[in-house]
């Protein structure tokens, strides 16, 4: 059953259309993220769950109730906003017990409630402290206990860790991760970070210019993606032009320039123009002429040291330059290759996805 | 910013010439007035003198305006003018300076330079202009005579009595909002603007509705610019002469008055130097309140 | 049919106060009420009678009669020519003392800046009677020549306008990327050089506003001048409050009118000026 259903939202300001016909289900005690670029919209949607923005068309339901046109303040959702919004003329307690008192839940009982909350969120003691005596991560701590207090049905974090450093970032993410798993709500996470995304979410919305261009776990969306901007937004892809010359069942057959005709496993239709996507860590790098239908030969232009992998790419004698990722598996690997050196690059079909242009 | 040490010569070069000037052309005769207002009229000839001033160090002066009933009655009228005039102001301006900066950044600059405008036009002609639209003939009078006559009343209950809307505390009242409103609405704009506004959604999403997020949330941490107004329009009303002198009459005389008819018509020099740095002392002490409630809440003013 | 509802009574964002109504029509009512005194001032300025409340028709003839008037007309003439003095000398002094707040940290440096804003904060009426008696114990002389005779008043204008233009200008270099200043000295410009060719070039938006702040100040003062003047320096303002004591006439609408335009006019200019992004300015 779903916690929150989002049926052909719709928003507009002025002409610019910010969301555009989103339909999103979001199941209870769900992790889920909304990932897309900065201006896809996906804050908008964020704030029109909160309640910030009224939808132009589409419905909101959260828990089976029409939320389109409810106030921020009668909804059953808590945001931990970008910029934490920890209120600056009050107390840690008095910030995390606000949102009880405005709503008359009696002064016991709220500042019972607030302190174990501090707690949770490995605060307590810190409670007569003022936000500008914190630090930026303990201020997040305090957005997050001050919305967790309320027990909303959904929590909503807007790009919660974009002013946190990458050490506390990934605290923060185990953290929150934690986190979701004891209280049990649903978490609706905004980021344009993918491995945020990625490592947290248990399904992931991709959004582009106000579109949802897909909905599904994390390896779906890296493994399969249904979109070439899909394909290019979340990880690194090689992507071939090519056009379907034949079908057979589960197979297509495409008509690659550099490749020549090769099959390919695919589910469901194809036609006309398309493209060939591989991920450069599924591409070998050999120097002699491998033993596969898709392969090429090119010449090492460029060469990134990462440490644990190298990024190389490779120039064919036609066709667009390929990234291939390696492993640096022993500490010699980078000695055997170096750059104007021939190579050859092959994959395997399986690996190979076919997208629309 | 640096040392002063590091450059002695520019640093006086531009502090000497504003400096001297303030000191003899401000200070000097601010301190010429204060020595004033310990004075009493010279006795020369045993006759006592009409231009001639003797300072004796009495406080005579202040005691005479703290302890004579008429003097004390104007200054409490002052003040409480003053004080109904800057919350009409604040009533007035805070409305204002919220829907401002709400909206897009366009409008903002034409509706702030719309604010603005008025505290050019010369306070003189502000004030005389609002004299044509109180007096009994004037568009105020007109306009509800003409609507009087409209809903025929003046067939049930006899001609239009016109209002006496001016020379009374309510014109002055009137006056000083009018003139002093860009002083309020420029600071409140300021710290509105400054506002963060995920501030208001956080409270909005917490559950608190509309009002309640405003009195808990926007109030609170637009405090430094509330502040900033009421001094800003607090001050110069309490000040204020040309005012109470053309909309009051003879019926609502307000200190800056009084300072003027000792100085001018009634020549008593001493009392009304005493009465100016009684008004001195008001101001210094609301400059002071100012910076110790911004330096408690920890926010600049 | 709930459609139709929720079409006509669309709930607008909770944050978007701008597009309410009733703050709209508020707003609107209150802008009103600030402009209606002064523009129907202006307007019967033109009228053809001396009730000036009812319409009678177009003419200039008041416009006429207060050019014709020698009193206005030289009360006019001494308030320009202070506040051209003014400008001059308050700006000087006003960006010394800006630059000087700007660039340089020194002992009781808050103390004098509270010193700076004295003139600024204290009842116009207290500067006045101390320009008053600050006069008359030292005995400046009152019969000297035009424009002499206008010192005591310029004195007062500059003491009480150049602490603005020291505001206006320190805030315009505040926005002073010192990095500008510090290339030129590298690129071998002496102290000299560097603020004739960088810091002045930067400061001048400022001055100009600071500038025409002060001319404006000092036209538009009725207070102080009217504690500093005698019968013989006469400043517009002065004059016009004269008037009005007597009645509101047309001639006292058409003198303010133009009054209004003058200083309008300049502070259209100083706008500008304030906002030198918009204007295209450096």
């Amino acid at each position: 059953m779903s916690m929150i259903s989002i049926r052909s939202l719709t928003k507009t300001f002025g002409t610019v259309i910010a969301v555009d016909n989103a339909c999103i289900e979001i199941r209870a005690n769900e992790f889920f993220a909304v990932l897309g670029p900065s201006g896809c919209g996906k804050t908008t949607l964020l704030r029109m769950l909160a309640g910030f923005e009224i939808p132009t068309h589409g419905q909101i339901l959260i828990d089976n109730h029409d939320v389109s046109e409810m106030p921020p303040n009668l909804r059953p959702v808590n945001m931990v906003f970008q910029s934490y919004a920890v209120f600056p003329h009050m107390t840690v307690l008095d910030n995390v017990r606000y949102g009880l008192k405005v709503t008359g839940v009696a002064a016991k009982e709220a500042r019972q409630r607030a302190e174990e909350t501090l707690e949770m969120v490995q605060l307590s003691g810190f409670g007569s402290r003022k936000p500008e005596q914190l630090s930026g991560g303990q201020r997040q701590r305090v957005a997050l206990a001050r919305a967790l207090v309320k027990r909303p049905k959904v929590l909503l974090l807007d790009e919660p860790m974009s002013a946190l450093d990458a050490k506390l970032r990934e605290q923060m993410q185990l953290e929150l991760a934690r986190l979701q798993e004891d209280v049990g709500i649903t978490f609706v996470i905004v980021t344009h970070d993918q491995d945020e995304a990625l490592s947290m979410a248990d399904r992931i919305a991709v959004m582009n210019d106000g579109k949802v261009e897909q909905i599904a776990t994390p390896e779906e969306l890296y493994e399969s993606p249904a979109s070439r901007f899909v394909a290019d937004f979340i990880g690194k892809v090689n992507l071939l032009d090519g056009h379907v010359v034949g079908a057979g069942t589960n197979t297509v057959t495409v008509d690659v320039a550099h490749l020549g005709q090769v099959s390919i496993p695919h589910q469901g239709h194809a036609s006309g123009t398309v493209s060939l996507a591989v991920r450069p860590e599924k591409i070998r790098m050999d120097s002699h002429k491998p033993d596969s239908a898709l392969r090429m030969n090119g010449r090492i232009v460029d060469w990134a040291y990462y440490g644990d992998s190298s990024h190389i790419f490779v120039q064919p004698e036609d066709g667009p330059r390929m990234s291939v990722t390696i492993q640096n598996e022993t500490r010699t690997t980078i000695e055997n290759a170096d750059r104007g050196d021939h190579v050859w690059l092959s994959w395997q079909p399986g690996d190979t996805l076919i997208l629309d242009r | 910013m640096e040392s002063y040490h590091r450059n002695r010569r520019l640093f006086w070069l531009l502090a000497g010439p504003g400096s001297f000037w303030l000191l003899f052309f401000f200070l000097v005769p601010l301190g010429i007035v204060w020595t004033l207002s310990f004075g009493e009229k010279a006795v020369i000839d045993g006759q006592i003198s009409i231009t001639e001033t003797e300072i004796t160090w009495t406080l005579a002066n202040y005691l005479r305006a703290l302890a004579d009933p008429v003097y004390l009655k104007i200054i409490w009228k002052s003040v409480w003018i003053s004080v109904f005039a800057t919350l009409l102001c604040l009533l007035i301006a805070y409305p204002v300076a919220f829907l401002i900066s709400f909206t897009s950044p366009r409008r903002q600059a034409w509706l702030l330079l719309a604010v603005i405008l008025p505290f050019w036009i010369n306070l003189l002609i502000r004030t005389y202009a609002l004299i044509a639209v109180f007096r009994t003939k004037g568009y105020v009078n007109f306009t509800l005579e003409w609507i009087y006559n409209g809903l025929w009343l003046d067939h049930l209950f006899g001609a239009f009595q016109p209002l006496e809307l001016l020379y009374n505390n309510f014109a002055v009242v009137a006056g000083l909002v009018y003139v002093f409103m860009p002083f309020m609405v420029l600071p409140l704009y300021a710290s509105i603007e400054r506002l963060d506004r995920s501030m208001l959604e956080a409270s909005l999403d917490l559950g608190a509705g509309q009002f309640t997020t405003f009195l808990r949330v926007t109030v609170p941490l637009t405090m430094p610019g509330i502040i900033s107004g009421v001094i800003l329009v607090f001050i110069p009303s309490l000040g204020s002469f040309l005012t109470a002198d053309l909309l009051g009459g003879t019926n609502a005389t307000m200190i800056g008055n009084v300072i003027e008819r000792q100085f001018k018509a009634a020549n008593d020099w001493p009392f009304g130097a005493a009465l100016s740095f009684l008004l001195m002392y008001v101001t210094f002490g609301a400059l002071a309140l100012r910076a110790v409630i911004s330096r408690q809440s920890g926010m600049p003013a | 049919m709930r459609l139709m509802i929720r079409r006509f009574w669309k709930r607008s964002d909770p944050l978007d106060y701008a597009n309410r109504l009733w703050m709209k029509l508020f707003i609107g009512t209150v802008f009103i009420l600030l402009y209606a005194p002064v523009i129907l001032m202006m307007i019967f300025s033109f009228n053809d009678s001396r009730r000036n409340i009812v319409w009678r028709g177009f003419t200039t003839k008041y416009y006429e009669k207060a050019w014709n008037n020698d009193g206005l007309i030289d009360a006019f003439v001494n308030s320009l020519t202070i506040a051209a003095f003014n400008t001059v000398l308050a700006t000087l002094f006003g960006a010394m003392i800006g630059l000087l707040l700007w660039r340089f940290r020194f002992p009781f440096k808050s103390a004098y800046d509270g010193f700076m804003a004295l003139p600024i904060v204290i009842p116009e009426i207290c500067m006045g009677v101390a320009m008053l008696a600050f006069f008359s114990r030292i005995g400046w002389p009152s019969d000297l020549p035009w424009p002499l005779n206008l010192s005591s008043i310029m004195i007062a204008h500059i003491a009480f306008s150049f602490p603005f233009v020291a505001i206006v200008v320190r805030a315009r270099m505040a926005g002073f990327n010192r990095e500008l200043e510090e290339a030129a000295r590298d690129l071998g410009a002496s102290q000299w050089q560097t603020f004739r060719d960088v810091i002045f070039p930067y400061m001048r938006p400022g001055l100009i506003a600071g500038a025409l702040l002060a001319f404006t100040l000092s036209l538009d003062d009725f207070v102080v001048t009217f504690f500093t003047s005698g019968p013989e320096t006469v400043t517009f303002p002065v004059k016009v409050y004269s008037m009005v004591r007597f009645s509101v006439t047309p001639e006292v609408n058409a003198a303010s009118t133009v009054l209004v335009l003058i200083t309008l006019v300049a502070a259209t200019f100083m706008l500008r000026f304030q906002r030198p992004q918009e204007a295209g300015g450096p």
